[in-house]
């Protein structure tokens, strides 16, 4: 075989095709099951404007390289954490943020967990609040004004592989944005109709300036309470 | 074609390849190793097959064991479930107050909750409940909603400006806005400190009191546990008592927040760890 192959270009082309083909067949046919394999539950909706920017950022600060947002299946897990993590739950997300290493704790169902004060003292100093804690302090978040500029253009360019933002919700991008961040502007009524479950707040303490602080807190604070987990019912099979 | 020879040196057999007058000596892999890994090969056709592996073009080869991760939980959580209801059932039958007299329930108690706390409570109030500048010291006996059982209970469960309806509620108004001068702040700052004996009071600083403040804090700063408001004369802070903190707490209140703890832990995990914080130091 050894021989026949390194002999002939022709059948060495051939079979190289094929060695290849194996392994983009094992990543591609999986995606036309997808359908069938992301469940059916209530209450996932795409991201707000202003928790799209949150995970922007963690996606920048690289928070996914100690934390995961996957709560596994095993009993000890479900005790801690919660219902173990749902594909639909990270639909929306591009790319997913599931991790693969807990040097800090699950953040899957950290939304609602701790309020909007703790997290940032915890972002700006984590010993402030957690003296035994060994994560890195953000402070920098909390004086760097957030960019609304591009958010309409990221919403489009996630529409384009499949996250269903509407017209209006793109249009309105950037006037959800400083709605979420303002509990008393005039907007926060249609924020939170366009985004059921919004966690409408004024994050970091201060409602004159938008900053990167106020959308990783809202990030944050969505985190694992979109989906009625109560809505999702197992066959008898586990799917 | 292939040309076997023996190498001198080494004495062993070369491949039988020759590129130019360059040829391979032939070290085969040990045998042990060649048939470890053919048998992984084995195994790994033997376990798709068994369990579920392959997509197929509607769903996916779901192996002849029928196994799932989802529904091995599933089993594991009902017998842990029968497992504890030894005492969960008493947990959720009986009041607090007598789950907290029964010596054995107390301290299946105090060992879920320590645990419960640790993972929930600690990131705020600290690892024993010693608290930070905010959140409160459970350790102690200065209360602001109640440390009874059943205050913690209802504290823990709803949780205090939290999401829940039942949320205990309370909000000091910003005297800041208007409402009272920079001056009549300062003084009555300066009489709050005198209440747990820091330093004089003033004449003016008692009357903003009596007017503004003692309706929630108390005549003598007492603290009024209906709000939430908390002592004053103890000569303990739940920020700060530096004079400019103290001023900046007048004017423009921190509200703290905790999260409604109902739907996140279960009613026997809420009146475990309830009774945990009791007897952290402060109970009553």
């Amino acid at each position: 075989m050894q021989t026949l192959l390194e002999r002939n270009v022709v059948l060495l082309s051939i079979v190289t095709l094929i060695t290849a083909a194996i392994g983009g067949l094992v990543q591609l046919v999986p995606l036309y099951t997808m359908e069938s394999t992301i469940e059916k539950v209530d209450g996932m909706r795409p991201y707000s404007p202003l928790e799209l920017a949150g995970r922007n950022i963690y996606v920048r600060e690289g928070c996914y390289l100690c934390h995961s947002q996957m709560i596994r299946p095993f009993r000890d897990e479900v005790e801690r954490y919660g219902h173990y993590s749902l594909a639909a739950e990270s639909m929306y997300d591009h790319p997913f943020q599931w991790g693969s290493k807990r040097t800090g704790p699950d953040l899957a169902r950290v939304g609602g967990k701790y309020s909007n004060d703790w997290h940032v003292a915890h972002l700006i100093n984590p010993r402030e609040v957690v003296p035994e804690s060994i994560m890195p302090g953000y402070p920098f978040l909390a004086g760097r004004e957030l960019s609304t500029k591009t958010i309409a253009a990221d919403m489009q360019t996630l529409r384009v592989v499949g996250t269903p933002y509407t017209d209006d919700q793109i249009k309105n991008a950037e006037a959800d944005m400083l709605a979420q961040a303002n509990p008393n502007a005039d907007g926060a009524e249609d924020t939170e109709a366009r985004y059921p479950k919004a966690v409408i707040g004024n994050f970091d303490g201060d409602v004159s300036v938008l900053t990167e602080m106020d959308a990783l807190v809202a990030y944050l604070q969505m985190m694992g309470t979109l989906v009625d987990t109560t809505s999702y019912k197992t066959n008898s099979d586990g799917r | 074609m292939a040309n076997i020879e023996r190498d001198e040196v080494s004495g062993t057999d070369t491949t039988g390849h020759e590129w130019d007058g360059l040829k391979e000596l032939n070290t085969p892999l040990p045998r042990w190793w060649l048939w470890t890994f053919y048998a992984t090969i084995i195994y790994a056709v033997g376990a798709w097959v068994v369990y579920p592996s392959w997509p197929t073009l509607t769903t996916y080869w779901k192996g002849t064991s029928g196994y799932s991760s989802r529904v091995d939980l599933t089993n594991d959580l009902a017998a842990q479930t029968q497992e504890r209801s030894v005492w969960t059932k008493k947990f959720a039958a009986l009041p607090i107050t007598e789950i907290a007299q029964d010596r054995n329930l107390q301290e299946v108690a105090m060992a879920g909750g320590k645990v419960i706390f640790a993972d929930n409570c600690a990131p705020c109030h600290g690892s024993s409940g010693t608290g930070a500048p905010g959140y409160p010291v459970l350790a102690d006996d200065d209360w602001l909603w109640g440390g009874s059982l059943e205050e913690i209970e209802t504290t823990v469960r709803y949780g205090i400006r939290g999401a829940h309806d039942d949320t205990r509620v309370s909000e000091m108004p910003a005297f800041g806005d208007d409402y009272l001068t920079a001056a009549q702040i300062k003084s009555v700052a300066g009489h709050v400190l005198s209440l747990s004996g820091q330093g004089a009071s003033s004449a003016e600083g008692a009357e903003v009191f009596e007017n503004e403040c003692a309706a929630c804090h108390g005549e003598k700063g007492e603290g009024g546990r209906d709000f939430g408001a908390p002592k004053l004369n103890d000569g303990l802070w739940l920020y700060s008592s530096a004079g400019d903190d103290l001023i900046a707490q007048i004017s423009k209140p921190k509200h703290g927040v905790m999260p409604t703890w109902e739907g996140r832990l279960d009613d026997v995990s809420i009146k475990q760890v309830s009774i945990y914080v009791h007897a952290l130091g402060g109970g009553e």
